[in-house]
């Protein structure tokens, strides 16, 4: 027993030598338990929180690509979201009545472009021939009028805003009847003027304008906006009346574009009448 | 004393945290890396006792193999060349021996003293870790390129840390 202690002990280093090279393979070897050694893996605590600061320094290095990284997949994600998609596909509907007539049927659409900052003002929207728009269709709000389409594309087409110096729109008083013309004259868009009201009507502030019964594109009794202001114009006989808007013409998304069914009729009926 | 126990654990842990951060992150074509925290046991004293040696070189093996979850080959590794180190610094031993109080250093016994010396160990080092990584004798040849590989890495790491730590003033004095 001492011969063998008196060994161990001159060969003491090669006796720990031995030892951990035996605990190390089996380390090694026995891999799989991992219950056994738990702790000399990165799972412990110490090494996963040492890998967690470091890799939220790293973060930073890599913020720019990551960035760039985030912004493609929004742009990805974007591009198939529902409001990246037009609704092309609609079907107008039409009523079949034996005592009523439908003349007008309804089209929504969107604003995807829209200006009221320039002289001359457009709009376009997502609707074209495919959905049976055509040139000279009344375009409204939910609150008040927009204009009328211009030119019209497969999918889109322009609506000649009532913020143009082309556009004249038929009004009248709705108290009185009384017959105009709406022009806009520039600056403000939140104003138009409204011509021919003869001074003798007793109009006041805050009456409605609508649309006449005179218009080939407009259905009638559709508000345009309130009586903000008038004057009489030189020679008093005529006002210069100062129109607000109902509509909000520079936040509109919404539309509806209306089509007027008999109104072919009614243009081939009249030019006839001319030409005779 | 104290210092001199001071001085190698801030070694240790500089070499160890340099080791599992960032050498072996590096890539190289594939996965060759530099073992560069084999250093710690290449500059112990030449004084330090054997079992010391092998203590030290167990716990530097064991904390890389805790953080790059390769459990117990870099503690292999690590004994069987801190064991080897007694044999190899007899091997080299110079005629009227070593001054104990010092270092194996670059500059105490010469360039090719130490060249012989580290190279010797750290593939020692090398050779038992690459093969017990790979235990596979169907990638003998490539395992053996890796290792050839990771051996001159490694060497050329520890010849720029000597340049690095030990200036010309040190030169001169020893």
């Amino acid at each position: 027993m001492r011969n063998l202690l008196r060994f161990l002990w001159k060969y003491s280093n090669f006796v720990l030598f031995i030892l951990m090279e035996v605990y190390c393979l089996y380390l090694v070897f026995q891999n799989n338990s991992f219950q056994k050694a738990g702790w000399i893996n990165s799972s412990n605590e110490f090494v996963g929180s040492i890998y967690t600061t470091v890799n939220s320094i790293k973060e930073y290095f890599a913020l720019k690509e990551t960035n760039e990284m985030l912004a493609a997949e929004n742009a990805l994600l974007h591009s198939k979201s529902l409001d990246a998609y037009a609704k092309y596909i609609i079907t107008p509907k039409t009523i079949s009545d034996t005592i009523l007539k439908q003349q007008y049927t309804y089209i929504p659409a969107e604003v995807v472009n829209n200006s009221v900052n320039r002289r001359n003002n457009y709009l376009t929207l997502n609707r074209g021939y495919k959905q049976g728009i055509t040139a000279d269709m009344a375009v409204i709000a939910s609150n008040g009028i927009i204009g009328y389409t211009k030119d019209v594309s497969a999918n889109f087409c322009t609506v000649l805003s009532i913020l143009n110096k082309d556009a004249k729109i038929s009004a009248k008083i709705k108290r009185f009847g009384e017959l105009g013309s709406l022009i806009w004259e520039g600056g403000d868009y939140r104003y138009g003027l409204l011509q021919d009201i003869g001074t003798h009507v007793k109009i006041t502030k805050g009456d409605t304008i609508v649309t006449s019964n005179f218009s080939d594109i407009f259905p009638s009794n559709i508000t345009i906006g309130t009586i903000e202001s008038f004057v009489p114009r030189e020679g008093g006989e005529f006002y210069n009346i100062q129109v607000r808007y109902t509509g909000n013409l520079k936040n509109v998304t919404h539309v509806y574009i209306i089509n007027n069914i008999l109104r072919e009729e009614k243009k081939t009926l009249e030019d006839r009448s001319q030409h005779d | 004393m104290i210092s001199v126990i001071f001085k190698h654990t801030a070694r240790f842990i500089f070499l160890i945290f340099l080791q599992v951060l960032v050498l072996s992150n590096i890539q190289l074509s594939g996965h060759i890396n530099p073992y560069l925290y084999v250093f710690i046991i290449l500059m112990l004293p030449f004084a330090t006792p054997v079992w010391l040696v092998m203590l030290i070189s167990f716990v530097a093996g064991l904390s890389v193999d805790m953080f790059l979850d390769t459990l117990g080959m870099h503690a292999a590794a690590c004994v069987m060349m801190g064991y080897s180190r007694s044999f190899i610094l007899k091997l080299f031993s110079p005629r009227d021996g070593y001054d104990s109080s010092t270092e194996p250093t670059l500059h105490y016994l010469g360039a090719s003293w130490y060249f012989s010396y580290s190279l010797l160990l750290v593939f020692i080092h090398h050779f038992v870790f690459f093969f017990l990584e790979a235990f596979n004798t169907n990638q003998f040849l490539f395992t053996l390129t890796r290792m050839g590989l990771s051996i001159v890495f490694t060497m050329a790491l520890i010849f720029i840390s000597q340049m690095i730590i030990y200036k010309p003033k040190d030169i001169r004095k020893s």
